[in-house]
């Protein structure tokens, strides 16, 4: 783990967990391994903290437990699985993806999830109903099958999956054989469970209840304790499935590329072919199945309205296109054409490079930079001549890149001694390099914004615990019908240039949280592109 | 290195001009103090995208920011005892403990190892739940007629622990009467729970310039 991306791990623990977990977090994370004692020892912290912080972890999925180095009968060992706490960054996209496929609901199912780690369908179910029954009109509520039939559409298209079971411990099973825990490093995948999507039977009838005045604020606390009644799932704890997701967003990337790039009915074709090909290309392959030109024709929503022709023309613009996102196969049923996925991912990648460079550096620059990823290596003297640019400013452009690590000098001496008079130098950019660089710069990013926004929030303190005050003085006012006076009143406690202030801040922490936002589907871009040339390998 | 000085004399595969100083002149100055923290920048950032998708998003991050501080995952060390016991902490507000964890996580799926005291919601409330349900009527009446004595002194302390919602769509209605309700009820005291108030926290928060008069 690079020092980045341990710092924004620190941080992502510190804001959703608090400062125990984030300790807790950090140092498991630093050490690798480490059984509880260690741990507890080694952070200084009370043991029961230690324990209520990887509980906490492990219920997120965050952390994973093995048998340790002395095998099954020495203490269990924990390690913390970094990738999982960098998603907690993208818990909004995974949140509004879910409500653009399946509405509202879906979206509170996969908040709740999201929120608890890993819950029951029954209990899922009846929190979800309970919170669209609050925000519906009075005397309506949601009714809990229509809960359950969006879940198991979630379960279906895999965008939830359950939890992997645990292999028991040296349990007392009688007979049964003693199955050791799984070692710490190789965790079992969820995927590898037969059952990994199948719905449970429950029998879970009723609506959603309507939370009444009088009962306390502590509601969601009893839930856990009286959801003990059996709805016939108990055990069965589903998750969200983040590499569906992430395919998902990774399909989206790839459309929109098509659109920007040729026309909105070529990225309606890719968007079919993608769609066809979702349930059966498997997650990291490099390209999709093979589908026949007709297979495409018919798949096609009338709404769209391209004739048979016109599809065979886009196809073949889509193939001959340098971008290379779809690619021709084979000529039987009309043409064999796949979308190539990891190709695709690796233009995206440098799209993204390329402007980073223009954006810093200007266009020139990015002229070079471009120059440079397309001829592998020039020397400094071609670089000028091709790129058509005077040689003083070339050559400090050059530099200024070189400087920044986004180029490299390669040395290819003449003779065994590196004199630098016998030796060629040429530059050279390497995209796999490059893009894990800028990775650590985006993972640096994210850390600097939310450490000025906590500054931010911290040097405004009192001021945003006054108006919190009085806005709530105002809510319940406004709640038992006072009179405008008294409502004038109140308000007035916040003097003009405090509003001001505070709108301020509003509007710095805003763009603080949007900026993280952004940056973080270019570190899903980049991650994404770096994984799919590691899983080719 | 010494020897071969005769073939290939001085042809360097760049010439001096590239280099960027001519032959003679000095050396360009090395640098003395370390590159500035906050560099002057050539090129102005790009602006943000924006957008119903990208406001949206935000609001989401900002409202799962807020609730999961009131979530039980979010873990506070349990405040060290100061000096003296003191009366009034058998009805302060049941402060987190070490030793119990406020949540019932399926400990089959958990190592044995962390099993850890589960934290039973306070009894009084489970024993207080039959009398709500006896009471609303009661209550209801009491709760009006205590409402407008006590409004703003009740709701100052138990709107503190409220956090803004930005999503449009949850809009919290005020908790004040359910916090009033049980904490009247709690423990069958007369008081109200902040009667209990032992002044611990009183100029714990920051005091310059406080706008308002100290009495």
């Amino acid at each position: 783990m690079t020092a980045q991306e341990v710092r924004l791990c620190g941080l992502l623990l510190q804001e959703h967990f608090g400062n125990v977990v984030e300790k807790v977090g950090t140092h498991l994370i630093r050490s690798g391994v480490l059984n509880l004692r260690a741990l507890a020892h080694e952070t200084k912290l009370p043991l029961d903290l230690v324990k209520k912080s990887l509980c906490v972890l492990v219920q997120h999925g965050m952390c994973t437990f093995g048998a340790g180095r002395r095998g099954p009968a020495g203490p269990v060992e924990y390690r913390i699985n970094c990738e999982h706490v960098f998603h907690m960054l993208r818990y909004p996209r995974y949140i509004y993806t879910a409500k653009s496929l399946y509405g509202d609901t879906g979206e509170l199912i996969v908040e709740e999830i999201l929120q608890r780690g890993q819950m029951t369908m029954s209990s899922t179910v009846k929190t979800v109903a309970d919170r669209l029954t609050h925000n519906m009109p009075e005397g309506q509520s949601m009714d809990y099958s229509e809960v359950v039939s969006v879940f198991s559409q979630l379960v279906e298209t895999h965008f939830l999956q359950r939890c992997p079971p645990l292999a028991s411990a040296g349990s007392s099973s009688s007979g049964a054989v003693d199955t050791p825990l799984p070692v710490a490093t190789q965790p079992t995948e969820p995927e590898n469970h037969p059952d990994c999507y199948k719905l449970p039977y429950i029998n879970l009838t009723g609506q959603g209840k309507r939370r009444r005045s009088s009962e306390d604020g502590e509601a969601d606390q009893l839930r856990y304790y009286d959801c003990d009644d059996d709805c016939g799932d108990d055990g069965i704890y589903w998750q969200v499935n983040f590499q569906r997701f992430h395919l998902h967003f990774r399909d989206q990337a790839i459309i929109s590329a098509v659109s920007c790039k040729l026309d909105q009915s070529s990225s309606e074709i890719v968007r079919t072919m993608l769609r066809m090909s979702e349930v059966t290309t498997p997650a990291h392959a490099a390209f999709t199945q093979a589908l026949s030109a007709n297979e495409i024709f018919r798949a096609l929503l009338s709404s769209y309205n391209i004739a048979r022709p016109i599809l065979d023309q886009y196809l073949s613009l889509l193939v001959d296109d340098p971008m290379e996102f779809v690619g021709k196969t084979g000529d039987s049923g009309g043409g064999m054409y796949v979308v190539n996925l990891h190709r695709a991912l690796a233009n995206l990648a440098r799209a993204t490079l390329e402007s980073v460079v223009q954006e810093r550096f200007g266009s020139r620059s990015a002229r070079i930079f471009r120059l440079l990823l397309r001829k592998r290596h020039l020397e400094q003297k071609q670089v000028e001549d091709f790129a058509m640019i005077p040689a003083k400013e070339a050559k400090d452009m050059l530099y200024k890149l070189l400087s920044e690590n986004l180029v490299q000098l390669q040395e290819i001496p003449k003779t065994p001694d590196y004199a630098p008079s016998r030796t060629f130098y040429l530059y050279t950019v390497n995209q796999l390099p490059t893009a894990r660089l800028l990775l650590q710069n985006c993972y640096k990013t994210v850390g600097n914004l939310i450490e000025r926004r906590l500054y931010e929030t911290k040097e405004n303190k009192r001021l945003l615990e006054k108006s919190q005050r009085i806005e709530a003085i105002l809510a319940s006012l406004q709640a038992t019908g006072a009179e405008a006076a008294q409502l004038t009143e109140v308000e007035e406690m916040i003097t003009v240039p405090e509003r001001q202030q505070l709108e301020s801040l509003r509007h710095h922490i805003n763009k603080l949280d949007s900026s993280e936002n952004q940056v973080d589907e270019t570190i899903f871009l980049l991650k994404s592109y770096i994984n799919s040339t590691q899983a080719s390998h | 290195m010494a020897g071969s000085r005769g073939r290939g004399r001085s042809q360097f595969s760049f010439s001096v001009d590239a280099l960027g100083f001519g032959r003679g002149d000095s050396l360009p100055s090395s640098a003395h103090t370390p590159s500035p923290l906050y560099p002057p920048m050539q090129f102005r950032p790009v602006p943000l995208h924006t957008g119903e998708e990208v406001d949206y998003m935000l609001a989401l991050k900002q409202e799962l920011r807020a609730s999961s501080k009131n979530l039980p995952f979010h873990i506070q060390a349990a405040r060290t005892k100061t000096d003296v016991a003191r009366y009034s902490d058998k009805y302060q507000n049941g402060e987190t403990k070490n030793n119990c964890i406020e949540w019932s996580p399926d400990w089959s799926r958990m190592p044995k190892e962390l099993c850890i005291k589960v934290r039973k919601p306070r009894k009084t409330v489970i024993g207080a739940k039959p009398q709500l349900t006896r009471k609303p009527k009661v209550a209801a009446g009491k709760e009006e007629a205590l409402q407008k004595l006590e409004k703003r002194e009740e709701e100052q302390h138990s709107e503190e622990e409220e956090d803004e919602e930005k999503k449009k769509q949850n809009e919290e209605e005020p908790d004040a009467d359910e916090d009033y309700d049980e904490e009247e009820l709690e423990d069958e005291t007369d008081y109200i729970m902040s009667y209990f108030d032992n002044g611990e926290d009183f100029g714990a928060d920051s005091e310059d310039n406080m706008d308002e008069a100290v009495y």
